[in-house]
């Protein structure tokens, strides 16, 4: 192919091909250690856009760690991680060296990725409404119709529109959790990280948040990353489940064989102990 | 002994105390508001990545802190002799209160969870985003109710201006009583109108308090 001299190496398109070709979220030999503890221990795994996960395995496994590390709320000790190709906490350096990565460049990386956490972590200073469009306005330079137009798309769809000036504290847990949802979508991210969003909530609560992610994972073309203990929910919405333990993935695939026919004693284990 | 308590220098000397109290009530509002704004600088510097901004900052609030507010305003007024007394004063109040509420902030700062610092990180949020919207609003309200009670007491110490010149109320009662001979009725009346000036402040406070759900 003849080359053409306007053309700019285009940075963007070549990500873009390395992600088609290869893999939306990799970690390569990812080690994570507490002082002594080791919590993840070379780990090796690879998603792919629009899949969605789940991460099964008892409590303490480094479930949690996985996905804050994505989020880089915590520094990774060994190992990369690439998200759409590119290294998550590091950039390129001198002579295509890797050097750490500063802050600007792992805002412009984490605005791909919207994370859902277990305690909600709303703003409780701001209503529903500011919640959702504080960042699409902020970050992402939206104006504010725009922003307030899809922040109310985003309530119909999670069922909360006449919550819009209302404050977190006086909504349902699982109503706050459906919000916390919305204000993820709002920076339409590429991957989503669920972190055991059911679990603080009231046992008749949890129905209506599954509902809303199963309606998302069919719905959207969102990768998801979800750490759960509902088995059912990770059955009906995953592609693959990943079992961990010791820091480890030891046992990965289809949901009906995880749940249906595990290889490893381990994950029956697990699985008779939480089913 | 027997003394025949004056009531009508009472009610004589009660103009001119007011004209002192506006004296005393301009001294504490500008005060306060001096120390809100400086104690929450302090705080934000006191959060600096660098030794270098800490160490300093830490040791003139400690200084600040562990001298006098008297020794403080006279070591002003003798050093800024050019500057009106109600300035350095009112600049004094600040910055000895500036000191106490910066630990205030500080407190207040650390008391929003951490999980509001992990949500404006996943929402990418700019540091001035994350500090604007979500960690000062909410560190602010834990601050408010010490905010009102330091304001009492800085209140309440504003008579230290008489020493620098300031003709604030207790100025005003010691004059007045001095050339009347009636000390006793004039301060007790400063007195009470501390009294009825405060009281109606702190429940109002209290109140405001259990508003913000303290
Ligand atoms: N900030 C931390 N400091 C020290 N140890 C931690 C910290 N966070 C997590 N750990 C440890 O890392 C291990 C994995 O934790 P986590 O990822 O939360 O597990 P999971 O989500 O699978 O229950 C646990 O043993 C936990 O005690
Ligand atoms: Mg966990």
């Amino acid at each position: 192919m003849a080359t053409d001299p306007l053309q700019k190496p285009d940075t963007e398109h070549r990500a873009q091909d390395t992600v088609a070709a290869g893999h939306l979220i990799e970690f390569d030999q990812v080690v994570k250690r507490y002082g002594d503890h080791v919590v993840l221990d070379h780990l090796d795994f690879t998603v792919e856009r629009g899949r969605h996960v789940t991460l099964i395995g008892p409590s303490g496994s480094g479930k949690t760690t996985i996905l804050r590390l994505l989020m880089t709320l915590e520094r990774i000790s060994e190992g990369l991680i690439l998200v759409g190709g590119r290294p998550l906490s590091h950039m390129a350096g001198p002579n295509g060296s890797l050097k750490p990565a500063d802050e600007k460049y792992q805002r412009e990386v984490r605005k791909k990725i919207g994370m859902v956490f277990q305690q909600f972590n709303l703003f409780p200073n701001m209503n529903v409404l500011q919640n959702i469009t504080e960042a699409p306005v902020s970050v992402l330079g939206l104006d504010r119709a725009e922003a307030e137009e899809r922040a109310g798309e985003l309530l119909d769809m999670v069922g909360l529109r006449e919550k819009i000036t209302a404050h977190p504290t006086q909504l349902s847990g699982g109503q706050q959790q459906r919000v916390a949802i919305a204000r993820a979508l709002a920076m339409r991210p590429e991957i989503l990280l669920l972190d055991e969003v059911t679990s603080a909530l009231d046992p008749e609560l949890v129905a209506g948040v599954l509902d809303l992610l199963r309606e998302i994972a069919h719905t959207t073309d969102i990768t998801m990353l979800c750490v759960t203990h509902e088995m059912g929910f990770a059955r009906d919405i995953s592609d693959q489940v990943l079992m961990f333990d010791g820091g480890r993935v030891i046992e990965s695939g289809p949901p009906e064989r995880i749940f249906g026919d595990p290889e490893q004693e381990r994950t029956r284990e697990f699985l008779s102990a939480v089913l | 002994m027997n003394y025949t308590w004056d009531w009508g220098a009472m009610r004589q000397a009660l103009p001119l105390l007011l004209t002192g109290f506006e004296t005393t009530l301009l001294a504490t509002v500008l005060g306060i508001l001096v120390a809100a704004v400086l104690g929450l600088v302090v705080a934000m510097l006191g959060r600096a990545p660098t030794r270098l901004v800490t160490i300093p900052v830490r040791a003139v609030t400690e200084f600040v802190r562990s001298t006098p507010l008297l020794v403080q305003l006279v070591g002003a007024y003798a050093v800024f002799n050019t500057v009106r007394p109600l300035t350095i004063g009112i600049a004094v109040l600040g910055i000895h209160y500036a000191s106490y509420l910066s630990e205030v902030y500080r407190a207040g700062i650390d008391a929003v969870p951490r999980g509001q610092w992990e949500a404006c990180r996943a929402l990418s949020l700019s540091p001035r985003r994350t500090w604007q919207a979500v960690i000062l609003p909410q560190a602010v309200r834990n601050v408010l109710p010490a905010l009102g009670n330091y304001g009492i007491s800085m209140f309440k110490e504003t008579p230290f201006l008489a020493v620098i010149t300031v003709t604030e109320m207790v100025a005003q009662a010691r004059e007045y009583g001095a050339n009347h001979f009636v000390y006793a009725e004039t301060f007790t009346l400063a007195g009470l109108i501390f009294l009825v000036a405060s009281y109606p402040t702190s429940l109002l406070m209290r109140k405001l308090e259990k508003r913000l759900g303290h």
